[in-house]
C-alpha cells in the first residue's frame, strides 16, 4: 500500500501515559488536539501510517459514519499489532454489516437495561461476599486479585452460564487479546482454546439447559441464526470484554477516587450521583485507549482535512474525553459534571459498547459499596510504585496493595 | 414549549443509553432490545433528559422538533 506509507515526518504513535501523571493521556496528544488536531502518526514501526483524529466532535464524525469501515481483514486496515489474523465473525466489533449486524442482534436483548436491571441483586450480593471474604483478612491485600478481578468475572460467568472455576483459563487467554506483545500466532492460539472451550460448554447445554446467554446463543444455532463455531466465537468475546475492561475500570476509579477524597461524599450521596460520578470517572480514564482503528472506504472530509479512500484512522477516546470545546476544564475531576455522560468511553456509531448497561451497573453498585464499607481504604504503596499496564489497548494496573 | 420526539428504529443499535436517560420515554423491544419510544410528547420536566438522549444516541436515531 504505497500511498499509506509513512512520512518522514509523523512521529510514532505512543499508549505510555506519562509517570508523574499516570491518569492522563499522553501529553503529546492533548497538545496536537489543540495545534493540529488531526495529524498523521506511524504504527507498526513506521511501516504505515494512519490519521489521529483527536477533537471529541470529529471523534464522534469518523465513529459513526459508515464509510469508516471496521474490518480488520483489509489490506492496510491499522491494526494493533502488523501481523494480525483475521478476526472470527463472532469478534464482531472487527467486521462491518451485514455480518456485524447479524452478530450484535443476536445478542442485543441480553444487555437490555431492564434485563441488567435485574442482575443489579446479584451483583451486589457479589460485592458483598467479596467483600467479605477480602476484610476479613488483615491487609494489604492485592486488590485486583481479590476483587476487582473476581467482581466482573463472577458477574460474566452468571451472566453467560459458564463456571466460574475455570476463571485462570479464560483470563489468562484474555489477557492474550489485550496485550499488545502477543503475536498473531499467540492470538489465533488463544480464541482456538477459547473456541472449543466454550463449544463444549454449548453442547453441554443442549441436554441440560438454563437460565443463561450460553443456552439462548444454542437456541440461535437451532433457528440457522448462527453456526455453532460463531456462537462459540460469540460466547468468548463476551466472556473477555465482559471482565478485562471492568476490572480495569474498578481498580483505576478506585485508585482516582483516592486521589480526590473532597469528592467521594458526592459518589456516596444516592443512587443519581453515584451514577453521575461513574460517568464522570468513565470519561476521565477512558480505559479503551489504543485508539480506536477505522479505515476509510471512500474520501471523507473530517474537520479540515479530507481522509482518502483506503487511509487508517486512529482515534483515541482518552484524547477526546479530554476536549475543551467538548468539556469544561476537562482535565479536573469532577464527579457532579453535568454532561460527563457525554464521553465516547464506549465508541459511538453502530459499535458502540453492547455491555455498556453492565459494565456501568456494575460500576454504580461496586464504587459506593466499597467507599461506604471500607471507608479507611488507602493504597500501601506510594502511586509512582505501582506499575501501570503500559502496553495493553485496556489501561489498568498489575497489582494493587491495599489496606483499610 | 412543546417537544416532539421521533425514534428510527432500523437505526438503533440497542445501546439503551435513551433507556436509562429518560425511562418514562424510552424503551427497548423485548425480543431484540431496539428502540420503543412510549411518549412522542413529553412533559416539560423531562425535556433535558430527552434532549441529553438525542445527544449521547451512538446511531443519532432520535429526532427531536420543538415548537
Ligand atoms: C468499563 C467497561 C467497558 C468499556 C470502557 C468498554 C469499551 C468499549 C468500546 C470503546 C467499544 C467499541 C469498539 C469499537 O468501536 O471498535 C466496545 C465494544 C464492545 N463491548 Fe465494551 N466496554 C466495556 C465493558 C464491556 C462489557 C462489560 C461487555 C460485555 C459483556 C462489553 C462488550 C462489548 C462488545 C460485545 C462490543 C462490540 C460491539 C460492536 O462492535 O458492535 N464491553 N466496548
Ligand atoms: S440511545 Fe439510540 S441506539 Fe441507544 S437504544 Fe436509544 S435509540 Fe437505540
Amino acid at each position: 500500500m504505497d500511498h499509506a506509507m509513512t512520512s518522514a515526518t509523523s512521529s510514532e504513535f505512543v499508549l505510555t501515559r506519562p509517570a508523574t501523571a499516570p491518569l492522563d493521556p499522553p501529553p503529546v496528544y492533548s497538545r496536537l488536539r489543540d495545534e493540529e488536531p488531526i495529524t498523521r502518526v506511524s504504527i507498526w514501526e513506521g511501516r504505515l501510517s494512519a490519521w489521529l483524529v483527536t477533537h471529541w466532535e470529529d471523534a464522534r464524525a469518523v465513529l459513526g459514519n459508515p464509510a469508516f469501515s471496521s474490518d480488520t481483514s483489509r489490506s492496510g486496515f491499522p491494526t494493533f499489532i502488523e501481523d494480525s489474523r483475521p478476526a472470527p465473525r463472532g469478534f464482531f466489533a472487527n467486521y462491518d454489516p451485514p455480518v456485524h449486524t447479524t452478530m450484535r442482534r443476536t445478542l442485543t436483548r441480553e444487555f437490555m437495561v431492564k434485563k441488567i436491571d435485574a442482575l443489579r441483586p446479584a451483583i451486589t450480593d457479589i460485592t458483598r461476599e467479596l467483600l467479605d471474604e477480602m476484610t476479613g483478612e488483615k491487609g494489604p491485600v492485592d486488590f485486583v486479585e481479590r476483587f476487582a478481578l473476581p467482581l466482573p468475572s463472577l458477574v460474566i460467568c452468571e451472566l453467560l452460564g459458564v463456571p466460574y472455576e475455570d476463571h485462570d483459563f479464560f483470563q489468562s487467554h484474555s489477557k492474550v487479546f489485550v496485550d499488545l506483545q502477543s503475536t498473531g500466532e499467540q492470538f489465533t492460539a488463544s480464541w482456538e482454546a477459547l473456541n472449543s472451550y466454550l463449544l463444549q460448554l454449548l453442547t453441554a447445554k443442549r441436554s441440560k439447559p438454563g437460565d443463561d446467554v450460553l443456552t439462548r446463543l444454542g437456541e440461535h444455532v437451532d433457528t440457522g441464526a448462527v453456526s455453532e463455531r460463531d456462537a462459540a466465537d460469540l460466547a468468548a468475546f463476551l466472556l473477555f470484554a465482559g471482565h478485562e475492561t471492568t476490572a480495569n475500570m474498578i481498580a483505576l476509579g478506585t485508585i482516582t477516587l483516592l486521589q480526590h477524597p473532597d469528592q467521594i461524599p458526592y459518589l456516596l450521596a444516592g443512587p443519581a450521583e453515584a451514577a453521575n460520578a461513574v460517568e464522570e470517572l468513565l470519561r476521565y480514564l477512558a480505559i479503551v485507549h489504543g485508539g480506536l482503528r477505522r479505515y476509510a472506504l471512500e474520501d471523507v472530509r473530517i474537520g479540515d482535512v479530507t481522509i482518502r479512500a483506503g487511509e487508517g484512522v486512529i482515534v483515541p477516546l482518552h484524547v477526546a474525553n479530554r476536549d475543551p470545546e467538548a468539556f469544561a476544564d476537562p482535565d479536573r475531576l469532577d464527579l457532579g459534571r453535568a454532561n460527563a455522560r457525554q464521553h465516547v468511553t464506549f465508541g459511538y456509531g453502530i459499535h458502540q459498547c453492547l455491555g455498556q448497561p453492565l459494565a456501568r451497573a456494575e460500576l454504580q453498585i461496586v464504587l459506593p459499596e466499597l467507599f461506604r464499607r471500607l471507608p479507611d481504604l488507602r493504597i500501601d504503596v506510594p502511586l509512582e510504585d505501582i506499575t501501570f499496564k503500559q502496553s495493553t489497548t485496556v489501561y489498568g494496573v498489575h497489582e494493587l496493595p491495599v489496606t483499610w | 414549549m412543546n417537544l416532539k420526539v421521533e425514534v428510527d428504529v432500523p437505526k438503533c443499535v440497542a445501546s439503551g443509553q435513551c433507556v436509562m436517560l429518560a425511562p418514562e420515554v424510552f424503551d427497548q423491544r423485548d425480543d431484540d432490545g431496539m428502540v420503543i419510544l412510549l411518549d412522542d410528547t413529553p412533559p416539560a420536566e423531562l425535556h433535558d433528559a430527552v434532549r441529553e438522549s438525542a445527544t449521547v444516541c451512538p446511531a443519532a436515531a432520535i429526532r427531536l422538533a420543538e415548537s
